[in-house]
Formats: C-alpha cells, sequence, structure tokens
C-alpha cells in the first residue's frame, strides 16, 4: 500500500474540500479501497476519511413513504432493520446475499455503489486494462470472459458491475443525493454509473470532489413489499459475486399487473433497469408465459462478449424464475440463503 | 474518538495516538495512518492468534470483533478502531479458562489444521451475542465468509450449536 495523505474532515464542506485536490479520494468502509491499494491498484494521494462526518449514518424515513439512506448506513444495519425490512424486502434481500456478514459490518451504502468492477484483468496487475489505464487495451477481450457483461458493454471495456444492493434499488426509481465543489445535487441512480463506452475510467456520473451523502426511494418503492424479490445466480449458494442476479417486483390487481419492476445485475457495468420488460407486463396477466416474454424483452439487447453467451439465456431464466418468485409473494422472512434458487429455512431477523 | 487537537488537517501518513480498548483493557498506540489492523496486532503486538489467511478480504482468517461485530482485520486501518472495543481470540478465555464457545470447538473437534479456527470462533461469538439461540441456517449465514479447508464445516456448525445450546 502507499502512502498517503490522510484527512479526517468533521463536515461534508470540509471533506469536499479536501477531496477536490487532484489524487483524493474518499474512504468510508474501505472494503473494496483498502484491498485496491494494497494490490497497488490504485495509489491515492490522499484519503478523505468520511466516517466521521455526523449526520451521515441516518435510515430516515420520509414523508412520502419513502426512505433516505444515510451515506454511511453499514450494510448489515440496512439489511436488518427491521422496518426497512418490511417496506424493502427485496432490496434487504440484496443485501443479505452480498459478501459476507463481516464484510456487510463494514461496507456502506454509499461505498457499495462505488464499488469498482470484479474483472479479474482490473485486479490484475500485470493485465492491459482500459479502467486502469486509459488507452492500455483490454486483455478481457478474448480472454476469460465468463463472467464478463451481456449488455452495454464496448471494444474498450467488458467489465460488469458487482453490486447486489444496486439491482432492486435501481429497479425502485432510486435517488442519489450528492454533495460537491458546486453544492447540492441529485442523479436518478439509473444514471449515475455509466456504461464503457470509449472511456472506461469514467465509472460514475461523479465529478472529481463531489461525494455521496444519501441514497433516496420514493414512497411508490414501498407499494411493491407483498411481491418483491431478489434472485441471485452464483458459482455457490453464499459468498460470492452474481452471474446473474435480478430484482422483480409486481403490483397486482387480482391477477393482473397493474406495474412490474425489473433490473438485472452483473449483467452490465452498471444495475441495468429493463423498461421494456416492465411496460411489456404493465396490465398483462401475471403467468409465465408472460414472464417470459419479459425475459425475451430484457435481453433483447444482449450480445456475448466473448465465450459468455450462456449468460444471455441464463438471465432469461433468472428473470423468469424472479417473477415467478415475486408473484408468489414476499416470504414473511428473508431465507436462510439470501436471494438464492435453493434457499430453504429462514433467517431470523435480529 | 479523542480529536488529535493540534494535529494539521491531514498530513502523510502520520503516527498518531490512537485510544481503544483491546481485550477489555485501555489500550493506546502510535499507530500510522496506513497500518491495518491485522499487522497491528500480529506484529506490533504480537497477538498472533489473529491469522493471515487470503489477506485481501476472502477468508475470514483474520475476524476480530469491533463493538461486538464481526470485522475483518485485513481491511480495516488500525486507526478506524481508535474509540471502539476490539476483542481478538486471545480475548475470550477467562483466566486460562476456555469460553464457551471455545471448549465447543475443542469437545466437538471443531477444529482439524486451526487455522482457521480463530476467526471462526470470533465469527460465531459475534452471531451468539446478537443472537444467542440460532438455528443452523443461521449459523451457516454467520460463517459464509469463513473458510475451513479441513473440516468440511459439519463440527464446526455442531460445537457452535453446542455452545448455543449449552447456554440455553
Amino acid at each position: 500500500m502507499n502512502r498517503f495523505d490522510y484527512a479526517r474532515p468533521a463536515t461534508i464542506a470540509e471533506a469536499v474540500a479536501l477531496a477536490a485536490e487532484p489524487g483524493a479520494t474518499y474512504l468510508a468502509g474501505g472494503t473494496n479501497l483498502l484491498d485496491l491499494m494494497k494490490g497497488d491498484l490504485v495509489r491515492p494521494a490522499r484519503l478523505v476519511d468520511v466516517t466521521h462526518i455526523p449526520g451521515l449514518d441516518a435510515i430516515e424515513p420520509l414523508a412520502d413513504g419513502g426512505v433516505r439512506i444515510g451515506a454511511l448506513v453499514r450494510n448489515a444495519d440496512l439489511a436488518h432493520d427491521a422496518d426497512f425490512a418490511r417496506r424493502f424486502p427485496a432490496i434487504a434481500e440484496a443485501l443479505l446475499a452480498g459478501a459476507s456478514a463481516q464484510l456487510r459490518n463494514a461496507a456502506t451504502a454509499g461505498g457499495n455503489l462505488l464499488q469498482r468492477t470484479r474483472c479479474a484483468y482490473f485486479y490484475d496487475a500485470a493485465s492491459a486494462c482500459n479502467k486502469r489505464t486509459p488507452g492500455a487495451g483490454c486483455d478481457a477481450r478474448g480472454g476469460e470472459t465468463r463472467m464478463q457483461a451481456v449488455l452495454g458493454w464496448s471494444e474498450h471495456c467488458i467489465a460488469t458491475h458487482p453490486s447486489d444492493f444496486c439491482v432492486p434499488l435501481v429497479a425502485f426509481d432510486a435517488i442519489v443525493e450528492i454533495e460537491g465543489p458546486k453544492g447540492r445535487r441529485e442523479c436518478p441512480l439509473e444514471h449515475f454509473h455509466r456504461l464503457p463506452g470509449d472511456t472506461p475510467e469514467r465509472e460514475s456520473d461523479l465529478a472529481p470532489g463531489e461525494m455521496i451523502t444519501a441514497v433516496r426511494l420514493p414512497g411508490a418503492a414501498a407499494q411493491f413489499a407483498g411481491h418483491a424479490r431478489y434472485l441471485k445466480v452464483r458459482d455457490r449458494t453464499s459468498y460470492a459475486f452474481a452471474i446473474v442476479s435480478a430484482a422483480a417486483a409486481l403490483r397486482l390487481d387480482g391477477e393482473t399487473i397493474v406495474e412490474a419492476r425489473l433490473a438485472l445485475g452483473s449483467v452490465a457495468a452498471k444495475p441495468w433497469r429493463a423498461h421494456a420488460a416492465e411496460a411489456l407486463l404493465a396490465g398483462a396477466q401475471a403467468n409465465e408465459a408472460n414472464f417470459r416474454r419479459a425475459a425475451e424483452a430484457a435481453l433483447a439487447e444482449a450480445r456475448p462478449a466473448g465465450a459468455n453467451g450462456y449468460k444471455i439465456e441464463l438471465a432469461r431464466r433468472v428473470v423468469r424464475r424472479a417473477f415467478i418468485l415475486a408473484h408468489a409473494g414476499t416470504p414473511a422472512r428473508i431465507q436462510a440463503l439470501p436471494a438464492s434458487p435453493f434457499a430453504t429455512g429462514a433467517l431470523r431477523h435480529v | 474518538m479523542q480529536p488529535d487537537r493540534h494535529a494539521p488537517p491531514s498530513s502523510l501518513s502520520r503516527a498518531r495516538t490512537r485510544a481503544f480498548r483491546l481485550n477489555g483493557r485501555a489500550h493506546a498506540a502510535l499507530v500510522a495512518d496506513h497500518v491495518l489492523l491485522l499487522d497491528y496486532l500480529r506484529e506490533g503486538l504480537g497477538l498472533t492468534g489473529t491469522k493471515r489467511g487470503c489477506d485481501g478480504g476472502e477468508c475470514g482468517a483474520c475476524t476480530v470483533l469491533i463493538d461486538g461485530r464481526p470485522r475483518l482485520a485485513c481491511l480495516t486501518r488500525a486507526g478506524e478502531c481508535a474509540g471502539h472495543q476490539v476483542e481478538t481470540i486471545e480475548g475470550l478465555a477467562d483466566g486460562g479458562r476456555m469460553s464457551p464457545l471455545q471448549r465447543a470447538f475443542h469437545e466437538r473437534l471443531g477444529t482439524q489444521c486451526g487455522y482457521c479456527t480463530p476467526g471462526m470462533i470470533m465469527a460465531a461469538e459475534g452471531l451468539l451475542r446478537r443472537n444467542p439461540d440460532p438455528d443452523e441456517a443461521a449459523i451457516r449465514a454467520a460463517l459464509a465468509g469463513n473458510i475451513c479447508r479441513c473440516t468440511g464445516y459439519v463440527k464446526i456448525i455442531e460445537a457452535v450449536q453446542s455452545a448455543a445450546g449449552s447456554a440455553r
């Protein structure tokens, strides 16, 4: 790990001023950043530790029935907040499907959005990577592509965003609250992460010095609570990144779908909202045939980035299965193996 | 945490005095900003019970408790512990007597080569403090981040169940 200038501001304004310097990076839970620094893959000149700024670690109910999640709320605290889990069960399920207990106790909501890809070539300093060194090339292209993107990728980068948390968040129209040198602003999560294009090193909408202060969910998100699931397919049923995941949610009037929400994870450089699939389900009957049509629509533009065409068919099946589970109803308790298709028993929410 | 009142707002990997509680005792140390808790415990203090496994957040061998919650010492700056309670495997025994969980691992043969054991026990300890009566699924979920290459986990799960049962 490189030596760095360490700063621990007490206010957002101080933090933004400290982070505006070139080479500065915000530090929160550190579960991803410190790991990257240990591998010498990133070498920030300054760490601006935001964990001592008061007021960023609250889970606040909003008047419209939504919630504001402070950027510093730890993943475990959010997932185990009984009121949050009751109103946004698919998000709690996604959180508990991610990482391990130890990491969820450290990782923050804001940091989750800003975690880097798990592309093996990004993590291997000896490989060419346009994210690490713009213009260096991409050794993932033509390399081991099993886990890589099938949507929105470019010739310059085929990496995926690995977050579980972001997948239901984007399905439920989450808003990212941001503060920076030019003041306060908001960005819909759907537009927060960028597709690689020819600048894969630019991963988010954040300008230099800007920090996430909160993630907000609108009240409408809670209306799906009875039929909202997160399904995650991975190499093993715990503590692994997704190969493909999906957040699926329904608002039903009898067996008629009033409104559907769908987002996919680990298929692109961003959590992938599937509007076309949602539109197709609105007003339709909740049945397998329609879920199958929605899955086709969600993956209509998918193309393999190498030998990963299997992910396209897998993603269709994950979408269909996620809607079947959502239609069956959100379980009273989150499953023992959260978001696993093999889940049995219940994990007590304490 | 006590702020460094006389410190400039930032400085390059400066060594700072950090006060925290370690295994129940007040502890103060001069720690540089970049030093990780795992290195500080093992090399700074000689507390080698906390193991270095993958050193990258994937194996759980370095699990300690911070404010009673399992955390990875390999991905935690030592300085972050200032003002908090840190517990390592060395702190569990009481005057040479094994803790109930340690005894259960011993009696139920939850240990083979032993390398993952301190991390397993600390992760399980964190679970039992939060949920004193976990079912098997909850134990498996709590230990999902701890890798063991010897046991196949069955005896480890039994040990945690036994410790929880004997506390009932």
